[in-house]
């Protein structure tokens, strides 16, 4: 492509001109039909998804009236409440409401709330978002470099050592360290904030002066310049994120050190070093910048991951994270809370994707 | 940028002085409750009929005859001022509170209370039986729920004993709602029901500030409340989902209450010099009940001799130490007519022995048990006792509702499962567990125990039926407590324990009670020195 162009400006004069006009409208074609064959290959996808969630949670032995009425209610309660969720309609007909009321931007309320989705979802996201995103922080920072270290290493004690710290994040159950971090850091020093997003002397300002803006604690306290809220939020966050940013430091270590020793058996490696070139920067530029493009998508993946929430770190925190909300919502089955959480999750997925690509082209000149 | 730089900075001045941004103190006009509050599905009080949406409502509305936590059982005047019978026994009269406003400011009138009971009954939620067993319904309740001026009329069906009638009025779905603020919010004559779902509009001690569910709920202090203002400005009640999580929290003094330790978190913390432990006996039953549509659990031997195959003792000496005693009969502690008899004890020989007589040869059966740690434990420790005795058990296990939904459609063999009184009054349980108006498979009455059970309950029936129109507590408390013993010898119940609530708190904190074993919490005479 750019060297059909570069032609077209080298000497062709007018009708060159006139071909490089032609090839800007194809490429722009080309683009408005790969955009158009992405945005219809994303709507099946989701309409999938939302399908398959659908009849799932339509299969799971567990009557969602039942978590509403509760144990007490008599046989006409529970008809006249089947009714007016419209489960007696056929499973196909239930499906196209629910797709036409999300077309109309309608997720619908949910069971266990009574609270629309969106506002549920508004809510339990950024809790989830601000953990999952420091959380990777901590994965990254600690894990490249520490795979990095490994590989270059292999098979001396620095190699060992953050094996065998990589395998204890491994295999250590999540709830166990959680625990184990709250007695020590939290209930012993008093290093960290406890339990929950911040202190019920904190919350309580948070409730009553933080307008919300993200739903995200440190952010809008933040913005609203309450800085006592913004030091004990994050006094809040560090345990938890630390706990799961440790399993993706594991995982991304591993995979980093298994990417490098990939690339430090190249020939170019040798090349570099022959050629004369530091150690470190054979290492960390030659290596590493190539190591980058599938270490991306390991990232990314580990990232979306925890944005889905986890279920176990948020119980023992007290997190009002997204794993919890559908978890719950599973077990009552609470459809419209599941649905709406399956699209979040589904968008996680593909914006983080995109994002992905978008990072390809930026590191990779041959993406570009 | 600036700003991002001072982000940045902020944070890095917080990781350093991490240690100093840790305040553990709650405020001192702040009561800070954790607890699992996710069982809230709505708070109107005309449906709400779960744990801790009951404990939020008893503080957000008043009712008109009220219990007083101070001495719980005896009915002091709430919203009625006072009361009175009819020589007939049905029509009621009620004479209202002078001077109680709602937290929207508009005086509380009779013609509140009288709407609010009309309601619940037109709205036909789940709690609403406990209005429409006194013969009221959605066609005639305008008729015979009436206000006049400062007097509210009701008229019940039969001539009931009064205690009963007013016990039911204590019930959350009771709750004298604002008239004029549920109906600015009406939308298609559901009389504001969308709207209270989520919102309140009482005249209670505390009107509720935010609640975010799964997450918490905050209460603020009603300063013109009828009783006067409560001691703390605000009640913070957050949801701890993890009882280990609680624990920690109230060592460090991040809350003042919590509600749901385990029994080894209490002994962990019983030598803190700075928490108080209080045990309070409530109203909830574990019981086991063999369905008698099964062969051969309808057999009386076998009802008998697994009776006989229940570790109680073993059960609550050791892994239910502190947090359930032994109770054998339908109604808790703390009810009139409750009675104490303990005629079941583990005996596998008496079990083998009645087994033999009944001469059913082997028996396998499936216990359906919720997904619940106590329940599962008490479950294995019945599965093992079973097997002594040459029963082989298999445990069936689901998410609340799935079991339950099994359990309603007479779908188990055996339950293992928890009841918890709906009023204060000893009808509530003697409704369910001994009363059966129709066996059959087609009538449908899914909500009673006695008809999951297909249990006829034919002695005990028509004993119930009288024992709510007995007039005299004395005669009423005797026949309580004959139709107990009845059901403990022939039904295919057994009830094995009452919940001991260990209420864990800062020993500053003074005045919280979780309502016996007849009510729900009360946040309003709480103090803090």
């Amino acid at each position: 492509m750019s060297d059909a162009d570069g032609l077209g400006r080298r000497g062709f004069g007018r009708r060159a001109v006139a071909a490089g006009s032609g090839i800007r409208r194809a490429r722009l074609s080309r683009l408005l039909i790969g955009t158009t064959r992405t945005l219809i290959s994303l709507a099946i996808t989701f309409l999938g998804l939302l399908l398959i969630t659908f009849i799932i949670g339509r299969v799971v032995p567990i009557d969602p009236v039942l978590a509403i009425v509760g144990e007490r209610a008599s046989q006409a309660q529970i008809e006249e409440v089947r009714e007016q969720l419209g489960l007696n309609e056929p499973l196909m007909t239930q499906f196209a409401y629910y797709i036409w009321d999300v077309l109309h931007g309608d997720f619908g309320k949910s069971l266990m709330t009574a609270k629309p989705v969106i506002d549920d979802i508004g809510r339990f996201f950024p809790a989830t978002l601000e953990l999952a995103t420091l959380a990777t922080l901590v994965g990254v920072f600690l894990g490249v470099p520490g795979g990095v270290i490994a590989a270059v290493n292999q098979g001396r004690w620095p190699d060992q050592v953050i094996r065998v710290v990589g395998l204890f994040g491994y295999s250590m159950p999540v709830f166990w360290l959680g625990l184990m971090g709250l007695l020590i850091f939290y209930g012993e020093l008093g290093w960290v904030g406890g339990p929950g997003r911040l202190d019920a002397t904190y919350e309580l300002m948070y409730e009553y002066d933080v307008p919300t803006v993200t739903g995200a604690v440190l952010i809008d306290s933040a913005l609203a310049g309450a800085w006592d809220i913004f030091r004990n939020a994050l006094s809040h966050v560090i345990l938890p994120s630390l706990v799961l940013g440790y399993f993706s430091m594991a995982y991304i270590s591993r995979m980093t050190r298994s990417f490098m020793l990939e690339q430090l058996g190249q020939e170019y490696i040798t090349t570099a070093r022959v050629k004369g070139a530091p150690e470190w920067r054979v290492v960390w530029v030659h290596a590493l910048g190539n190591v980058l493009i599938p270490l991306i998508t390991v990232i990314a993946l580990s990232y979306a991951s925890l944005l889905e929430g986890s279920v176990l770190t948020e119980t023992v925190f007290a997190w009002p994270g997204l794993g919890l909300y559908i978890t719950n919502a599973l077990f009552s089955a609470d459809m419209n809370a599941v649905l709406g959480g399956t699209v979040v999750v589904g968008l996680v997925f593909i914006s983080l994707n995109l994002l992905s690509d978008l990072l390809y082209r930026v590191v990779d000149p041959r993406a570009r | 940028m600036m700003s991002l730089t001072r982000l940045a900075l902020a944070g890095c001045a917080a990781l350093a002085l991490g240690a100093t941004a840790v305040q553990a103190e709650t405020p001192a006009d702040t009561l800070v409750i954790a607890d699992k509050i996710d069982d809230i599905v709505s708070i109107d009080p005309a449906e709400s009929f779960e744990f801790s949406g009951n404990d939020m409502l008893n503080n957000v509305y008043d009712t008109l005859v009220e219990l007083d936590p101070s001495n719980l059982g005896p009915l002091v005047p709430g919203l009625a001022e006072s009361w009175s019978v009819s020589e007939d026994g049905k029509t009621y009269t009620f004479k209202m509170r002078d001077g109680a406003t709602f937290h929207s400011g508009n005086p509380v009138t009779a013609e509140d209370a009288a709407w609010s009971l009309q309601r619940a009954v037109k709205l036909n939620k789940t709690p609403a039986f406990i209005l429409t067993q006194f013969g009221f319904t959605p066609e005639n309740v305008d008729e015979v729920v009436t206000a006049d001026g400062d007097t509210l009329t009701i008229t019940v069906d039969k001539p009931y004993a009064p205690s009963f009638f007013y016990s039911a009025l204590t019930a959350v779905v009771a709750s004298v709602v604002d008239k004029q603020v549920a109906l600015e919010h009406e939308a298609d004559g559901d009389f504001g029901y969308e709207w209270l779902k989520t919102n309140t509009a009482g005249s209670g001690a505390y009107s509720l500030r935010a609640w975010k569910p799964n997450e918490n709920y905050v209460l603020e202090a009603n300063d013109n409340y009828w009783r006067g203002a409560p001691t703390m400005k605000r009640v913070f009640v957050r949801h701890v989902p993890e009882p280990a999580t609680q624990r920690l929290l109230l060592e460090r003094g991040d809350i003042d209450i919590a509600r749901k330790l385990t029994p080894v978190d209490i002994e962990g913390v019983r030598g803190n010099p700075d928490i108080n432990i209080n045990d309070e006996l409530r109203g909830r039953i574990m019981y086991v009940a063999l369905n008698q549509t099964r062969e051969p659990l309808n057999n009386p031997k076998v009802v008998e001799a697994i009776k006989h195959l229940i570790d109680y003792d073993g059960m609550a000496n050791s892994f239910l130490k502190g947090n359930y005693v032994v109770h054998q009969a339908f109604l808790p502690q703390g009810f009139l007519g409750a009675i104490d008899d303990k005629p079941y004890s583990l005996d596998v020989e008496k079990a083998k022995a009645l087994l033999e007589e009944a001469g059913v040869g082997d028996i396998e059966i499936k216990i359906f048990v919720r997904n619940d740690q106590d329940r599962l434990e008490m479950a294995q420790s019945f599965q093992n006792t079973l097997a002594q005795a040459g029963i082989k058990a298999e445990l069936r296990t689901g998410t609340g509702k799935e079991v339950l939904g099994e359990y309603r459609s007479r779908n188990h063999d055996i339950y293992l499962g928890a009841w918890g009184p709906d009023y204060s009054d000893p009808h509530t349980n003697a409704d369910t567990f001994a009363k059966n108006p129709d066996n059959s498979p087609e009538a449908q009455l899914t909500g009673v125990l006695a008809w999951r059970n297909a249990y006829p309950a034919a002695a005990e029936t028509p004993m119930t039926n009288a024992a709510v129109l007995e007039r005299d507590t004395e005669k009423r408390r005797a026949m309580y407590e004959e139709i107990q013993r009845i059901h403990q010898a022939n039904s295919p119940f057994a009830p094995m324990f009452q919940l001991i609530e260990q209420v864990a708190s800062r020993n500053n904190v003074d005045g919280f009670n979780a309502g016996g074993s007849i009510h729900s919490a009360f946040y309003w005479p709480v103090t803090k020195n």
